[in-house]
This record gives C-alpha cells, structure tokens and sequence, in this order.
C-alpha cells in the first residue's frame, strides 16, 4: 500500500519535474544576455535622434526640445543604464531578453514615422503629424487628458461592472432553470445580437442623462455575451460531476455555486473577455456621440479642431489604458483557472 | 499499515433491500417494443456485507447502482436502506464510478472534504479531513491539483471523497475498471482494507469475474434483455484469498460457464 503511494508519488512528481524542464530548455538557457540585445535599444535610439536632429529645423522648437531631450534622451539613458544594472539583478535581465527587441522597434518605427512625415513629407498635413508634435499635444494637454482618461475609467468601470453582474445572474439562471431558459432564451437570441450603440436613438429620448444611458449601452453590450458565454457553460456542466455531487448530499444552492459555476469559469471568461472587448467600442462610441467628456469625446473634439496631434496623443493614451485593463482580467484569469494550468495549453 | 480513524469502530453499514423493482426507459420510438432494463429483481444485502454484480454490459447493472444511489427512480417497486425507502440521493449513499470524476478545480483535501461542506459539517469535522486523505495514503499531496495525479491516485482520492460523510451504503460501479493490472489488484486490497476498517456496505459492479471471486461475500450474476438477475453464488473463502487456489479457480468456471450459457440463450 505504502509502496503503491511511493511508485505513484514517484511517477506524479517525475511528470512535474517533466514539464519544468521543458520549460527551462524552452528558454534561452545562457545566463548572460547577448550584447546584442542589449544594445539594440540604445542603438535604435541614436538612430531616432540623429534622424530627429536632422529633419527637425522644420518644426517648433519646443516640441523637438521634449521629444528630443525628455522622450528620446529619457530612454537612451535608461536603457544604457538598465544594461549596466541587468549584470546585476537577473529578473531585470530576463526582462531585457524578452523586451529588448520589440522595444528597439518600436523605437524604430517612431523614426520611420517622423521621416514619413516632418521630414519627408510624404503624407499630407495637418492628418498626418509627427511623433514630436504628438508628443507636445500630449503634454500640453495634459490636464484635460488626465481628466477625460478618468471619465473614461468610471464609465467604463460602472457600465462593466453592471453589464457583468447582470449578464451572470441571467446566464447562471438560464443555464440552470429549464423555465428560466424557456422565456429567456428567446429574449437572449432576438435582442442580444443588436449592437448596443444601435440602441443610441432610444437611450438619447428614453435616459435622463447622457452618462446614464453611456453606461446603461455599456452594461448591455457586456450583458450579452457574458450571459450567453455563462449560460452555456452551466448548462453543459458535467452530469457526472452533478451526480458525484448530489450523492454527496450536495443541495441546490451546493450543485450551483460549488459545482455548475465553478466548472463553467473556463466558458465565464471567454464571456467576460468578449465583453471588455464590446465595453471599449461601446464607451467610445457613447464618448464621441453624447457625453461630453471622456477620450471618445476628446478625439472628436480635438478632430473638429482639426488638431490631429492631439487626436494620436488620445489614441496612445486608449492604447495604453484598454491594454492594461486587458492585462488586468488576464491576471485574474490566471488567479481563479490556475487549476486549469497543464490541462490546457493557455 | 494505516491507522483507522479513531471514531470508526463500529459497523457503519446499513441493510438494504431491492424487492421486485422495474425499470423501463422511456423508448424514443413508439412502436418500438422495448424490453424493460429491470425486470422485477430483487435481492437483499446485509449490514457490512460486500456483494458484488456481475454481468455482461447491457444487464443493468449500473442501472440497479443509479436506483439505490436515488439519481434515478424505479418503474415500480421498492427500494429499501434499513428500513427507510429511498426518495433521492443521499450522503448516506456514496457512490464511485469509473472515472474518479474529481472537481478538476479543487485541490485533493478540497475535493476530500466536498461532503462535509455540502452537508455544512466541516467545520465540525474538518480533522477527519487530513484522516481520510491519511487513509487512502495520500498525505504529501493534500494540495495538488487532480491532474497532476495517476489513475490510481485519483481514484482512491474518489474512494476518500464517497467515503468521508460515512455513508451507510457505498456504491461502486466498476471503480477499477480504468487501471491497469497491477494498480488494480493493488487497489483491489485497498479497497477491502477500507472495507473491513469501516463495515460499510458495499456494492460493488463489475465485469471483472476474478475481483468479484477475490473481493465479495456474495456475487449476483445479472442477464441482459430483460436485465434479472440469474444466479446468487456465495463465496465462502477466508479473506486474504488466493486467487490460484483450486476453490477460486472452481469457482471461476462455474460463474464463466453460467455467463457463457446466458450468452448463449438470448
């Protein structure tokens, strides 16, 4: 018996030392990073300013001072300076490894972007502005962004965060309670579908407020497929797992929460990822058509004006905000489907 | 060997009784003649007795484990515990099936202890939790998640979980069936030791004529088309049994021989 526990332990944690090892032979394996790598950013850089200085007797002095000394300037000393430190602290240099290359090209891209455009002119102004100029917008304007990126938040949040309550509430009872699904099913099929800033004519004569009805157009577009992702997951719960549970002595409120919900998290999340997707368009679009703030609000105000620095510098800020809160639920993703890890490939 | 839980002492199973109980299956056709897959069987088990089912597959036999489980109701007749008749599934009925069907998102301790927290016990009884995970000798992998385990393993994590809420009557429906030789007969020992710790009742479902011989007191002998049950062979060997022993290997033909005609006359 106890022999039986040992060969069996033996063969469970050779399988996990298994998988470890490939994934240590997966990396690269050499301790030191390649100089390559490391400088390929600092180079990528010097190359940036010298192209920078040269096209820049074209444009105001204040945006090439910013570009030039905080931006570009800013980076080079910290990449050579993150180089010096990586020799030191090997989770900074795991870090370069990975990062080091799409850093250098993105970096390149600028400069292939402020040749296109402040030197070569090859496309037409003023839709068409420089990393510079874009820059300056961007700092200039800085207090209004700052302010309309937290409008942006609390919308997005309040109008998620409904869509998301509600959308697993009726997919949990649809997918459990055949009567539920009866007359819910038919709702979910007909309604669900329309995108919801076609709703945008009804919420504009039916909300008090145009943040009201921003939210309420939010909180549907993440209703749907968060209810039909749910619902599909708890109804196709295990019959097995419902059995083990109900011998158990499991009561309903037990085969819910405890076994349906949890064994339909996988299915939750695609709905909850589909929805954050659905939540971004949504917000912009609500931005730009009725409420007057916001970052969807400011790319339209700021294109009005024909300020299309300012509309790029509205565009990298979305970037970097969406992105992160898509990072966000990946996190918690990897927290609550950890058991998931080596079952499926993520 | 394992130490038995300190408050496992006495007989822990309970009687149960199957009088003439039916089962038809709603057929998808109406015209179709369907051949019930119960035909009023009956049988009784005693308190702490380990019976076995055997049969071709088609017979009923996890049919009949479902109905006294409660996940399924009988056309007619009458299915007994003791003396209460049985309405439903109950933690009183603990049943394991072939695949160990752990929750793949909880861990083995969390899995071992599901019962205890669907009835609302564990946190009178979370110390038999580590007892139980003791038993089935699976202490160093408490907080593992049931992938990471073997098919053995995962099994007796199964066996800990159906048998954590002491249930009168343990349920199993061909739980072996999955493992390979070796890790069978292992567990096959493993499953009498929990047996004979407990006295539990315990029915158990096979197809496996050398583990029914090896492990029951008792072994039925189901018939397909109507689903009845044939024959009842006592087995009167001393425990542990030799399973190359002239009164094993005899009792080996006579139930191949009966299976065999059976197979012959439908």
């Amino acid at each position: 018996m106890n022999e039986l526990a040992e060969i069996e332990g033996a063969q469970a944690s050779d399988a996990i030392g298994r998988s470890a090892r490939a994934q240590v032979e997966s990396g690269p394996l050499k301790a030191k990073a390649r100089w390559q790598v490391l400088f390929s950013v600092p180079l990528a850089l010097v190359i940036a300013l010298a192209l920078h200085w040269s096209v820049a007797k074209r444009e105001s002095p204040g945006e090439t001072d910013l570009y030039a000394y905080f931006f570009l300037g800013g980076l080079l000393v910290a990449s050579v300076g993150a180089a010096a430190l990586q020799t030191l602290w090997s989770g900074l240099r795991e870090w370069m490894r990975a990062a080091c290359p799409l850093i250098a090209v993105a970096v390149f891209f600028l400069a292939g972007w402020e040749l296109a455009t402040s030197g070569l002119r090859w496309l037409p102004m003023p839709y068409f502005p420089g990393p510079a100029a874009v820059l300056a917008s961007m700092i200039n304007d800085r207090e209004v962004l700052f302010d309309c990126t937290c409008h942006s938040l609390l919308l997005l949040v309040c109008g998620y965060a409904l869509g998301v309550a509600s959308g697993l509430f009726s997919g949990v009872c649809i997918g459990w309670f055949p009567q539920a699904r009866y007359w819910g099913m038919p709702v979910l099929k007909i309604v669900g579908p329309i995108p919801a800033t076609a709703w945008i004519p009804l919420a504009m004569v039916l909300s008090p407020s145009a943040t009201f009805s921003a939210v309420a157009m939010i909180a549907l577009a993440v209703w749907f497929p968060v209810t039909m992702l749910t619902a599909s997951g708890v109804s196709n719960t295990p019959a097995s797992y419902l059995d083990v549970a109900r011998t158990l002595g499991a009561g309903r409120a037990y085969l819910i929460f405890r076994v349906a919900i949890p064994a339909a998290m996988p299915s939750i999340f695609i709905g909850l990822f589909m929805g954050l997707g659905a939540s971004f368009l949504t917000l912009v679009v609500a931005e730009t058509v009725g409420v007057k703030s916001g970052l969807g609000w400011y790319v339209s105000w700021a294109q009005g004006w024909a300020e299309y620095g300012k509309v790029y510098g509205a565009l990298v800020i979305m970037a970097a905000f969406f992105s992160t809160i898509m990072t966000a639920l990946f996190k918690v993703r990897d927290r609550v489907l950890v058991w998931q890890k080596g079952v499926i490939k993520w | 060997m394992v130490a038995m839980p300190v408050d496992t002492v006495a007989t822990e199973g309970s009687s149960l009784s199957v009088k003439n109980v039916s089962k038809n299956f709603a057929a998808r056709d109406r015209t179709a003649t369907h051949t019930p897959a119960l035909d009023a069987v009956s049988f009784s088990v005693a308190a702490g007795e380990l019976i076995s089912i055997v049969g071709p597959s088609g017979c009923g036999k996890s049919t009949m484990l479902r109905l006294i489980a409660g996940l399924d109701f009988p056309s007619s007749g009458e299915l007994r515990v003791g003396t209460e008749a049985i309405t439903g599934p109950s933690a009183e009925r603990g049943l394991v099936f072939q695949d160990p069907n752990l929750f793949p998102w909880l861990t083995v301790r969390r899995n071992v202890q599901a019962g205890l927290a669907a009835l609302g016990l564990l946190h009178k009884k979370r110390r038999e939790v580590s007892e139980f995970i003791h038993l089935v000798g699976l202490e160093g992998f408490a907080d593992v998640y049931p992938h990471h385990l073997s098919g053995g393993m995962a099994q007796r994590v199964a066996l800990a979980r159906a048998l954590i809420t002491h249930p009168k009557v343990l349920l199993l429906d061909e739980p072996l069936g999955a493992l390979d030789a070796f890790t069978r007969m292992r567990m096959q020992d493993e499953v009498l030791r929990l047996w004979q710790v407990r006295l539990t009742t315990m029915i158990l479902v096979s197809h496996d004529i050398d583990e029914a011989i090896y492990m029951s007191d008792r072994i039925l002998i189901m018939t397909p088309r109507p689903g009845r049950i044939d024959r009842t062979i006592q087995v009167n060997l001393a425990r542990p049994r030799d399973r190359s022993s002239p009164e094993f290997l005899r009792l080996r033909s006579e139930i191949l021989q009966l299976l065999h005609l059976a197979g012959n006359a439908s």
